[in-house]
């Protein structure tokens, strides 16, 4: 063996001495997947599907939102739906990009202890939301959620809904101006079945307008989570027949 | 006296402005929440103005030695006492949770105590503050044996120490409270993000400043570990935590992300917080504490450079498996799969070189509890880092996802892995800091590595079931073409699994309390009458920087 032998691993050693090298070195070895996998989706155009109907939340889901996130629902819950025909079946149809391009932050979980709510707006009625948020077991026996029956108690903070809108809008909500500046008004609206509406629903397509938990003298956080639980999933019509051809015209999905 | 002039002059403008954030606050929230910071600044600024000498206090009720050694060993004392409490704390939460799985009353009623509120609570309670208080403890014990140096900026580790802990309570006190942004792993709201962000550089400060005032040439293999875990989590914690606060004095903000790039960014997080900081961190554990109880070198210099390159590149490409069959582009989730797959390899090359530093001294798994539960750990390492490959996969994940399956995975790596190794190197690192002839007692780590590895058992194998009957039961057709199972159906089913994962997880707290009892009772310097048991020696002598002396 000649001494003219290079050890394998030997330029290493220059590495291990030099503590900047080492770790650009494996700044740099981190920083690659990230950039390969992430930066795209921001500018490929088929990662979030062209669909009609998504529309930001009004202010009081968006208040119900909030408390969805507050308590923590996504440890359980998945919003969320898969393309298989067990899923399609029992939750409806799966869930396109689209329909969380307005959810700071996503809430598509990882774990179904409970049922996935993409879907579950419409599926029931206001009353067996609150019953059921107020016991689960009293309307399904072998239910293992919490109670949340201090949601009808509590009225909803309003503190500034105005302030929330314009938060999200700098995230990129597209919220317009006369949506911040009735933000206040709308939220109260939506779950007061005496107040005029009509310029609500014809800035928020479909928004559902009644009081929710059946109290309408007060507005609760209950009444904000119903609406927000009775809007998933409703936004956009995914089985009437341009829905379907637009989604089959999709390309590399 | 100019110095405690300026430190108190520090301590008050923090408390003067935490005050002031309290009487703005838009919400009670973050008025609790800036009263703790209130209180931290009041102590400090008693601390530091007051005649009494707290430190003195300090160092005799944790019984610090006379000698302080010959190292910056008080940190890694108070690290130590913090990890076995956090962690004793972590684990309660984890089986009153199991328990509100099987006995949903347990939730009280009351909104603090939610299974929602608390889960998060749990998760961040064993991931950041046990795990995350024994990386700093042992990355400052290691980085100065292994570099031969005393710790860089004294006083800046001593800040990373009590900010960690306030970022810990902070978040803590956050989820009971619902301040929380239901991010996964990534909860805390965004001004203690960016509190842990101001203590993560000083973190990364005093490490890298006490490897550039190394006495040694070369870097040792457990400081890359350590480096590579500390400027990732740092860079994945920027990134996934950009947030709009809706007020200045207010909890509640927005993230940027929304939807499917949100999803992404924030599993490329949470898959790369099990990476670096369970993976890569406690890696940087192993490769220090296994060859110096077992006493023999690390097994391979070579693969431990390939496992090191091969491991950090590959492990931040895994991320989109946790997003499987989701509106998550294709080619994004099999880039994602492919990845995790490749993962496998330089894993294992962990824990071949992990076990195989036991050549010619594996009589010592017979005979020395300490070593036989690092064996135990790196063997789990190796199962979870089969079986996440394996989840990965994109038809075994459409059963798995969603399903309990993947908790009792989880569970493997963080009980058997991370837990196992920490336990370890607690039990190294009690009798050397504190100067005991030996740990109180050898037996009782025996009892505590059985009631583990029992507990263990029960959890997984429990998970298993649900998770597989879980999936099993959703997707079941009946012959006239409908499902069979409605969801409460498979949620009743899971009933007798939750109990014995319960089971488990009392087994393993079992164990912990065993391991709180040896720790106290080693540090009063108790020592428990029995059988002896061997383990590892240690040279006092050679426990020490290397001080140049002046040729004669």
């Amino acid at each position: 063996m000649s001494a003219a032998r290079k050890e394998p691993f030997e330029g290493h050693k220059k590495l291990e001495r030099n503590i900047t090298l080492l770790a650009v070195g494996a700044f740099i070895t981190v920083a690659i997947g990230g950039i390969i996998e992430i930066a795209p989706l921001f500018w490929i155009d088929n990662t979030i599907e062209k669909v009609d109907g998504v529309r930001p939340y009004t202010p009081l889901e968006q208040a119900g939102r909030d408390i969805y996130v507050r308590e923590g629902c996504y440890v359980c819950h998945s919003q969320m739906i898969r393309p298989f025909r067990d899923e399609v079946e029992r939750y409806g149809h799966y869930s396109l990009a689209a329909e969380s391009m307005y959810d700071h932050p996503f809430q598509w979980g990882s774990k179904r202890t409970g049922p996935d709510l993409a879907r579950v707006g419409g599926r029931y009625s206001d009353e067996w939301h609150v019953q059921h948020l107020i016991d689960p077991r009293s309307v399904v026996p072998e239910s293992v959620m919490p109670t949340y029956a201090f949601l009808k108690d509590k009225n909803l903070e309003l503190g500034d809904p105005a302030a929330n809108l314009i938060a999200l809008r700098r995230v990129g909500v597209p919220y317009s101006d006369r949506d911040v500046e009735r933000a206040m008004d709308d939220l109260k609206a939506q779950a007061d079945p005496e107040a005029d509406a009509d310029d609500l629903a014809e800035r928020y397509p479909k928004a559902q307008i009644r009081d929710f938990d059946g109290d309408p003298s007060r507005l609760t956080e209950m009444d904000a989570l119903v609406a927000y639980l009775q809007v998933l999933g409703t936004m956009v019509d995914v089985n009437s027949a341009a829905a379907q051809e637009e989604l089959a015209s999709e390309k590399g999905r | 006296m100019e110095s405690v002039v300026a430190r108190a002059g520090w301590w008050l403008a923090a408390l003067f402005i935490a005050i002031m954030a309290v009487a703005a606050a838009a919400d009670s929230g973050f008025a609790i929440h800036m009263s703790i910071v209130a209180l931290a600044a009041f102590i400090g600024l008693w601390v530091s103005l007051s005649k009494t000498d707290y430190g003195a206090i300090a160092r005799g009720i944790l019984r610090t030695p006379a000698d302080p050694g010959k190292y910056d060993d008080d940190p890694i004392r108070w690290g130590v006492i913090a990890t076995v409490f956090w962690g004793m704390a972590g684990f309660l939460a984890g089986l009153f949770i199991a328990l509100q799985l099987a006995f949903p009353a347990l939730n009280l009623g009351l909104e603090w105590t939610s299974f929602g509120r608390l889960r998060p609570l749990h998760t961040s309670a064993v991931i950041f503050a046990f795990g995350g208080n024994a990386l700093i403890a042992t990355s400052f014990y290691v980085v100065q044996r292994t570099c031969r140096a005393k710790l860089a900026f004294p006083g800046l580790a001593r800040f990373v120490f009590w900010g960690y802990q306030l970022f810990i309570v902070l978040a803590a006190t956050g989820y009971l409270l619902g301040i929380t942004q239901s991010k996964e792993y990534a909860e805390p709201e965004w001004y203690i993000d960016w509190w842990l962000t101001i203590v993560w550089v000083a973190y990364l400060a005093v490490f890298v400043g006490t490897i550039v005032k190394r006495t040694e040439p070369h870097i040792y293999v457990a400081n890359w570990f350590y480096l590579s875990f500390i400027i990732t989590v740092a860079m994945l914690h920027l990134v996934n935590n950009v947030d709009v606060p809706v007020s200045i004095v207010g909890s509640k903000s927005y993230p940027l992300w929304a939807g499917v790039q949100g999803a992404l960014v924030q599993w490329w997080y949470g898959h790369n917080a099990v990476g670096f900081f369970l993976t890569a961190g406690f890696l940087a554990m192993m490769y220090y504490f296994v060859p110096k109880q077992a006493e023999r070198p690390i097994y391979s210099y070579r693969l431990s450079i390939i496992h090191f390159w091969a491991l950090i590149f590959l492990y931040i490409w895994a991320g989109p498996h946790h997003l499987h069959y989701t509106a998550l582009p294709d080619w994004a989730q099999t880039l994602g799969m492919v990845f995790s797959i490749m993962l496998w390899m330089p894993s294992w090359g962990g824990m071949i070189n992990g076990l195989m530093t036991l050549n010619g001294a594996w009589d010592k798994v017979r005979t020395d509890p300490i070593i036989r539960m690092m064996v135990l750990s790196l063997a789990f390492y190796g199962m979870s880092t089969f079986e996440g490959p394996m989840m990965s996969i994109k038809s075994v994940n459409s059963l798995s996802h969603y399903t309990d399956w993947t908790i009792g995975h989880v569970h493997s790596g963080a009980l058997g892995w991370n837990g196992m190794i920490t336990f370890s190197a607690v039990y190294f690192l009690a009798p050397r800091l504190w100067k005991r002839e030996r740990l109180y007692s050898l037996r009782m780590v025996n009892w505590h590595f059985w009631l583990a590895t029992i507990g263990i058992v029960f959890y997984a194998s429990s998970m298993w079931v649900a998770g597989i009957t879980q999936g099993l039961m959703w997707r079941e057709y009946g012959a006239d073409g409908y499902l069979v199972n409605t969801f409460a159906d498979t949620v009743a089913a899971l009933h007798p699994m939750y109990l014995l994962r319960a089971t488990g997880g009392l087994l393993y707290l079992a164990g912990a309390v065993l391991l709180v009892i040896n720790i106290w009772r080693t540090i009063l310097g108790h020592e428990r009458e029995e059988e002896p048991m061997t383990s590892a020696s240690y040279d006092e002598a050679a426990d020490r920087p290397i001080v140049s002396v002046p040729a004669e």
